[in-house]
């Protein structure tokens, strides 16, 4: 049972999911000076649309990592199609001036298994273990 | 020679003195250097100002005095002047220009004698980081503002240098960036990290010499403007590299050193003890990191329109947010830790105050870290706003590098989690590694040091994930 249970987890850590790549379609609603939903969720693998919406003046769409972007205006939406094949968080932003606030509209795309976060956490912990254990080993020896 | 290695591998005395290089050195003794510095930068501050002030109340990233102050100089004093040439910035910075000049009747030469204006003595109550502290956290209950509209940027920056001139006519010397100048307190906390250091050489040498120049000035060099004793100095923190002590001192026994990172922190001396106002400023620094991640590179609207001032009252409740996060929150949850620390520690010989300020330091190493990270996600998306703005700088439709037309272009921002995930690992295994020394400067047994060391560790481990968090959770 114990070794089952390390297989899944290690099987998940290293991003080997269960899960079916699907079809998935997000409409973002875009306002100064933020998007709605503002994080974005999805599996590696799903085939990704993203429809913008603009709901004041022109924004714009960009993701980070992938290097996509398209524009929407009042009453003409825009459109991203992709496959989300790169695990990770990354930043979408709005791409077109669209007030001052403009640099700091972003929202987040996750697509999972979040292996950059894992691992980083890991070594964090594996750190702070090892930096509480040493001492006490080097006690002990 | 120490036997103490920085993570085994880098003696914690070891140093590479820069100015044993004779060019090096006749730079720093020459009286134009860093004059030339300061005047360059005082035409980009008189280009700032101006494109401030035109650049009205408008989008500020086509701005010149936005992109220049906020996403130039602020990335590349994080990223690099601080954590490498410690207070740098200080060497070059125009703001006190006026002032200098005001004192001492000359721009260029050395004056003799008393120097002009009222020359008052600094009160002995505000020696310290406090206004620095206070005045900083201020500033940035209007970063929502400053950070955007060129014509906040104007005010601010044209605020200080009035500041600094007013301080210097009533105060003697450099009072103003000892105790006041907001960019002052967290470069003089974050230098103590700084790869670099100037110090004297050869403290025989000092001895020997009684005059000592380097505070009483000569006709080669004013005595330290920054009014440390260069003779003996021990840590970064006040001393703003103005160079007049390599000017002034005959024996040429002032050097700037490499040095292993960090190495200010173990400082404690009755000449330089840790205090409660630098503990602080690493809380506001921290505080403020969180506060403005959240703010600038959250996906959150909600805290944008708050920070924005959309409405008064959400304004307010930001700024009382901010205010009691960094001046009671978060300082009130390390003291909760340091209590622990002491609790653990069964010491009664160590005081809680104590613990709480020395510990405070090990916050030094990660929360440089953490604005490295966080000037990341600066520069990456934004820098290239930096290529229109050099080439339309007062957006009149000029085109002087032939860039004023290039589109915005993120850059590498794909990798930026991994760049900031390596950086927090980086300085998160610094603040553990002094962490750790500090420890063991307070409790001089070593089983209560490591008892001590662990709810701080604790600490700096969930800040640690709690960074990790935001920038790739």
């Amino acid at each position: 049972m114990k070794k089952i249970l390390a297989l899944v987890l290690i099987l998940l850590f290293f991003g080997i999911s269960f899960s079916f790549a699907e079809d998935r379609t997000i409409t973002v609603k875009a306002k100064k000076f933020s998007y709605t939903p503002n994080k974005i969720e999805v599996n590696k693998g799903d085939h990704v649309t993203i429809r913008l919406m603009s709901e004041d003046v022109t924004h714009g769409l960009f993701i980070d990592g992938y290097g996509l972007n398209t524009k929407a205006h009042p009453g003409s939406d825009g459109s991203i199609s992709f496959v989300a094949n790169k695990t990770g968080k990354y930043a979408f932003r709005c791409s077109v001036t669209c007030g001052e606030f403009h640099p700091y509209m972003v929202g987040n795309l996750i697509v999972g298994p979040n292996h950059r976060f894992y691992f980083f956490g890991l070594i964090i912990l594996v750190i702070c273990i090892g930096s509480a254990a040493i001492p006490l080993l080097k006690r002990k020896s | 020679m120490s036997k103490d290695k920085l993570f085994g591998l880098i003696d914690l005395d070891w140093r590479f003195e820069i100015t044993k290089f004779k060019p090096i050195r006749a730079l720093f003794k020459s009286r134009w250097f860093p004059l030339l510095l300061i005047i360059a930068n005082l035409f980009i501050f008189v280009v700032i100002l101006v494109a401030g002030l035109m650049g009205g109340y408008s989008a500020g990233n086509y701005n010149f005095g936005i992109m220049l102050v906020w996403i130039l100089w602020w990335v590349m004093l994080m990223l690099v002047l601080v954590p490498v040439f410690s207070r740098f910035w200080c060497t070059m910075c125009p703001f006190p220009v006026f002032s200098d000049w005001f004192q001492r009747g000359k721009l260029f030469g050395v004056r003799l004698g008393k120097l002009e204006g009222l020359n008052l003595r600094w009160p002995k109550k505000f020696r310290n980081m406090w206004i620095m502290n206070i005045g900083f956290l201020v500033t940035t209950f209007f970063s929502g503002f400053f950070t955007v509209r060129p014509l906040a940027t104007f005010i601010l920056l044209g605020g200080i240098i009035l500041l600094a001139f007013i301080i210097g006519l009533v105060f003697e010397k450099r009072n103003f960036c000892l105790y006041v100048c907001p960019v002052s307190g967290f470069q003089g906390l974050y230098s103590q990290f700084a790869a670099s250091e100037i110090r004297r050489i050869d403290p025989e040498v000092c001895a020997k010499h009684p005059v000592k120049t380097c505070f009483t000035g000569n006709e080669d060099g004013y005595g330290c403007p920054w009014m440390l004793t260069p003779f003996n100095f021990e840590k970064n923190t006040y001393c703003g590299m103005c160079l007049e002590c390599f000017k002034s001192c005959p024996h040429d026994n002032m050097a700037f050193n490499l040095r292993p990172p960090g190495v200010d922190l173990l400082i404690d001396t009755k000449k330089s003890p840790k205090g409660l106002d630098e503990a602080y400023k690493a809380f506001i620094m921290l505080g403020i990191a969180i506060m403005f991640y959240t703010a600038f590179q959250g996906p959150w609207g909600g805290f944008k329109d708050m920070v924005r001032a959309t409405t008064a009252k959400g304004y307010f409740t930001y700024v009382a947010m901010h205010a009691s996060f960094n001046l009671l929150i978060l300082p009130g949850i390390f003291l909760f830790f340091s209590w622990l620390s002491k609790l653990f520690s069964k010491s009664q010989e160590v005081t809680l105050k104590r613990i709480f300020i020395n510990f405070a330091y090990t916050l030094i190493p990660l929360g440089l870290g953490i604005w490295i990270g966080f000037s990341l996600g600066i520069i990456m998306p934004n820098g290239s706003y930096l290529l229109h703005i050099i080439s339309d700088p007062f957006a009149w439709g000029w085109n002087i590098f032939g860039t004023a037309n290039l589109p915005w272009t993120p850059v590498f921002t794909g990798l930026m989690g991994y760049l900031q995930g390596v950086t927090l690992i980086v300085f998160y295994l610094f603040s553990l590694n002094y962490g750790n020394r500090i420890a063991k400067q307070l409790f001089p047994d070593p089983d209560q040091a490591r008892r001590a060391w662990m709810p701080i560790l604790t600490f700096l481990t969930l800040i640690t994930f709690i960074f990790l968090w935001l920038f790739l959770g």
